[in-house]
C-alpha cells in the first residue's frame, strides 16, 4: 500500500483526490491511500515523520514550502524517477524546482486575479480597470454607502503577502530588496486606496476567504482573489461576476502575479523500489487527463500545456486567469528556503503602513528584520 | 502533661513479628512497596514533563533546523539563539504584550467572576438556570469563540459596531484593525471567555463559608460590604489563590485565541510570547529560536509557581 500525504481536508477535494488515486492505483496495480492534514500542518507533520523514519511515499507540499524540505535534503529529484517536463511551461517547472532540481510536479496552478461584480460595474458605468490609476478611480466611483469599491486581504499571514506580491512585482519590486522605491510605491498605492475609503479598514484583519465573503455579500464591488473561490461564488446564482488580470502601474506593463498551488514530491524514504513506484504514481496523477479532470473540478489551471489548452476551451470565462498564470512567478524562485522570514517581515510592514506608519519606514525596518535573520 | 501521652510509642515491634524474616528485609520490602506506589508517578513525570523540559532547554542552545529531522544532527551554537532572540525588537514587544494581556485578563476575569459568584451565592428563582447559562462561553472551543468574535468585532459589518451605531455611539471603532485597540479587544474577549471559570470556582468557595459567620457579622452590625471584606475575602483566600494561579498559567501561554482573532497583527500589535514561539518554530522553522522563547515562558511560569508554593506554605503554618 502506498500513501500520499496532502492537505485535502475539504470534503470535495478529498473526494476528487481519492477518485484520482483509485484510478491511478488501478492502472499501476497498487493501492494508493491519502492521508490529509490541514495545510498549515503538512510541513511539521512531514518533518516529524522524517525524524521517525515513517515518511509517506508521496507528499503534496504547498509550492512555497517545498524548498525548505528540499533544502533539508528530504526530496528525490523527480527526473531521476523518469518524470518528464516536456509539456510543462518553464515557469511551472521553476515553480516545482529548487536550485535547478525538479522536485515537485504540479497538477494545477493558481494565481490571483481581479474579480468584479458585472452588474454593479454596469450600473455605475465603470469599465474594468487595467491600470493602477483606473483601479483607483473605479474603486472610488464604486464605493457607495456600505459597499466598498475593492476588497483585498492584508491579513497578518501568508494570505496577505500573497496578495501584495502582484502589486510589488508588477511595479518592478523584488522581495530581496523590500525597501526599494518600487516596493514603497506599491505599498503607497495600497495606502492610497485605503485613504480614498475604497478599501475597508478591516482589510488588515481579513483572510482571502473573508474577502470572498465580503464580495459575495455585496460589501465590495471588486476583489483580488483566486480561482479556489469560484465554487463558492457559483453557489449564488444571482451573483454575476467577471474576472480580469490584476491592474498594472502603467498601461502595457506586464501583470506579474504569484503562482500558487501545490506540488507532488517524493521524499527520500530509502527504498528504491518504492520510490520508483511513487514516481509512477506522481506521473499518473499529473498526467494530461488527470490534470484536466482535477482542474475542471477545482477551477485551477492545469500545469500541462496540452491540458491547459483544453481547459481554456472548456472554461472560457476564466481566460483571464490562464493569461495571468502565463506571466506569474513563484514566491520562492529567488529566495528559496529564505522566503518564510521575508514573508513575516513583509506582513508586519504592510500592516504597519496601512495602520498609519509611512511605507518607507515600515519597509526599511522589514528589510533589516529580513536580513538580520530574525 | 497531656502532650506526653499523645507522643505514642513507636509502632508495634510486637513480639509476634519476631518470627518474620529479619527486620532489615522487612524494612526493605516496605521500602520497595512504597517506591512501587510512587514509581508510576515518577515515570510519568520524567517521561512527559522532565524529558520535554530538558529537551527544550538543550534545543535552545542548538542550531536546530529542518535538516536536523533528517540527519539527527543539531550542532551546539552556544548562546547564539538566545542573543538573537533577545536582540530582536519583536521579543521585547511580545514580552510586554504578554504581561499586559495576562494582567488585564486576570483582573477583568477575576473581578467580574467574583461579583457574579457573590451574586449567585444568594438563592433566588431561576438562579441555577442563569448560573448554568453563564457557563456557556467556557464550553465553546477557544478557536470557535475566536472566529465568532472576529466577526462580531469587524469594523464595518460587525454586530458590535452596528449595535453601537444604532445607539448613536459612533460605531466605527476599529476593534481589531487598529494597533492601538487590538490588544485591548483581545483582552476583552479573553475576559469574556474566562469569567465562567472564575465564577464557578469562586462560587464553590463561597458555598463552603459557613452561614453562621454572616449571621454573627450581621448581629455585630456589619454592613454587607464590611462582611464581604472581613468574612468573605479572608475565608476565600485559598480559593482565590488557586483561581489566580490557574488563570495565570492558562493566560500567559495564550496562542489559539490570538491566532484566530488577529494572527498577532495588525503590525505585530498582539504578538505574545505564545505567538512568537509558534512563529519561530512553525513558520520560520527555526526551532532553536522557538525553544528560547518557550523557555522564557516556562521560566515566567516557574517563578510564579514558586511564589504560589511559598504562599501556600506560609498559609499552612
Amino acid at each position: 500500500m502506498y500513501t500520499v500525504l496532502n492537505s485535502s481536508t475539504d470534503e470535495t477535494y478529498h473526494r476528487w483526490d481519492a477518485e484520482a488515486m483509485a484510478r491511478c492505483g488501478k492502472r499501476l496495480g497498487v493501492t494508493v491511500e491519502q492521508q490529509s492534514v490541514p495545510a498549515s500542518q503538512v510541513m511539521t507533520k512531514a518533518l516529524r515523520m522524517a525524524s521517525s523514519k515513517s515518511l509517506p511515499d508521496v507528499v503534496q507540499f504547498d509550492a512555497s514550502e517545498m524548498p525548505v524540505f528540499a533544502e533539508a535534503g528530504g526530496l528525490v529529484d523527480l527526473r531521476t524517477l523518469g518524470l518528464s517536463t516536456d509539456h510543462v511551461p518553464d515557469g511551472i517547472v521553476d515553480f516545482g524546482s529548487y536550485r535547478g532540481t525538479y522536485y515537485g510536479a504540479a497538477r494545477s496552478v493558481n494565481t490571483l486575479a481581479l474579480f468584479y461584480n458585472k452588474d454593479v460595474l454596469a450600473e455605475a458605468g465603470v469599465r474594468t480597470p487595467a491600470t493602477w490609476d483606473e483601479l483607483r478611480r473605479a474603486a472610488r466611483e464604486l464605493t457607495r454607502g456600505k459597499r466598498y469599491g475593492l476588497a483585498l486581504s492584508a491579513g497578518g499571514a501568508e494570505d496577505g503577502v500573497f496578495q501584495f506580491t502582484p502589486f510589488m512585482w508588477s511595479n518592478g519590486g523584488d522581495e530581496r530588496e523590500l525597501d526599494s522605491p518600487q516596493v514603497v510605491e506599491a505599498l503607497d498605492f495600497w495606502k492610497a486606496l485605503l485613504k480614498d475609503g475604497s478599501l475597508s479598514r478591516s482589510t488588515v484583519n481579513w483572510t482571502q476567504a473573508d474577502v470572498n465573503d465580503q464580495f459575495m455579500a455585496g460589501n465590495a464591488a471588486m476583489m483580488i482573489n483566486g480561482p479556489w473561490q469560484v465554487e463558492t461564488l457559483n453557489s449564488d446564482p444571482s451573483l454575476n461576476w467577471g474576472i480580469a488580470e490584476i491592474p498594472v502601474p502603467e498601461a502595457g506593463a506586464d501583470s506579474v502575479a504569484p503562482l500558487g498551488g501545490a506540488v507532488l514530491t517524493v521524499p527520500r524514504t530509502g527504498d528504491d523500489g518504492r520510490r520508483r513506484m511513487a514516481g509512477r504514481i506522481v506521473a499518473c496523477l499529473t498526467s494530461e487527463e488527470e490534470q484536466l479532470t482535477y482542474a475542471l473540478n477545482s477551477w485551477m489551471v492545469p500545469a500541462d500545456e496540452r491540458a491547459a489548452a483544453e481547459w481554456r476551451a472548456q472554461v472560457p470565462e476564466l481566460d483571464a486567469l490562464a493569461d495571468q498564470v502565463a506571466t506569474a512567478r513563484s514566491r520562492t524562485d529567488r529566495l528559496g528556503a529564505g522566503w518564510p522570514a521575508v514573508s513575516l517581515a513583509l506582513q508586519s510592514a504592510f500592516q504597519s503602513a496601512l495602520t498609519g506608519q509611512s511605507s518607507e519606514a515600515a519597509l526599511k525596518r522589514a528589510q533589516q528584520r529580513a536580513t538580520s535573520g530574525n | 502533661m497531656t502532650t506526653s501521652t499523645v507522643t505514642a510509642p513507636p509502632p508495634a515491634d510486637a513480639p509476634g513479628k519476631a518470627a518474620a524474616p529479619g527486620p532489615a528485609r522487612a524494612r526493605l520490602r516496605r521500602g520497595l512497596v512504597r517506591w512501587g506506589f510512587v514509581a508510576p508517578a515518577v515515570v510519568f513525570m520524567l517521561l512527559f514533563f522532565g524529558y520535554p523540559l530538558v529537551r527544550n532547554v538543550v534545543m535552545s542552545f542548538q542550531h536546530y533546523t529542518p535538516k536536523t529531522f533528517f540527519t539527527g544532527e543539531a550542532p551546539f551554537n552556544g548562546a547564539d539563539n538566545w542573543s538573537s532572540v533577545f536582540q530582536d525588537a519583536l521579543f521585547g514587544k511580545a514580552l510586554w504584550h504578554t504581561l499586559v494581556f495576562t494582567a488585564g485578563s486576570l483582573l477583568g476575569q477575576f473581578c467580574i467572576g467574583l461579583a457574579l459568584a457573590v451574586f449567585f451565592n444568594r438563592r433566588f428563582p431561576l438562579g441555577g438556570v442563569l448560573r448554568s447559562l453563564i457557563l456557556l462561553p467556557w464550553l465553546v472551543p477557544m478557536v470557535v469563540s475566536g472566529i465568532v468574535w472576529r466577526r462580531i468585532l469587524d469594523q464595518d459589518t460587525g454586530v458590535l459596531n452596528t449595535f453601537l451605531d444604532t445607539l448613536g455611539l459612533g460605531g466605527h471603532t476599529p476593534w481589531l484593525t487598529s494597533p492601538d485597540m487590538a490588544l485591548l479587544s483581545v483582552i476583552l474577549v479573553n475576559v469574556w471567555i474566562g469569567i465562567p471559570f472564575n465564577m464557578v470556582i469562586l462560587y464553590g468557595g463561597l458555598q463552603e463559608i459557613p452561614k453562621e459567620l454572616y449571621e454573627a457579622a450581621s448581629l455585630d452590625g456589619a454592613s454587607a460590604w464590611r462582611a464581604f471584606r472581613s468574612v468573605t475575602l479572608p475565608l476565600l483566600k485559598p480559593v482565590i489563590t488557586v483561581v489566580l494561579v490557574l488563570g495565570f498559567m492558562s493566560t500567559v501561554k495564550i496562542l489559539d485565541l490570538i491566532l484566530a482573532l488577529t494572527d498577532g497583527g495588525p503590525a505585530d500589535a498582539t504578538q505574545t510570547l505564545g505567538t512568537l514561539t509558534y512563529q519561530n518554530s512553525f513558520v520560520e522553522l527555526d526551532f532553536g529560536a522557538g525553544a528560547v522563547v518557550g523557555n522564557v515562558l516556562i521560566l515566567i511560569s516557574a517563578v510564579f509557581a514558586v511564589f504560589y508554593l511559598r504562599a501556600n506554605r506560609t498559609e499552612g503554618k
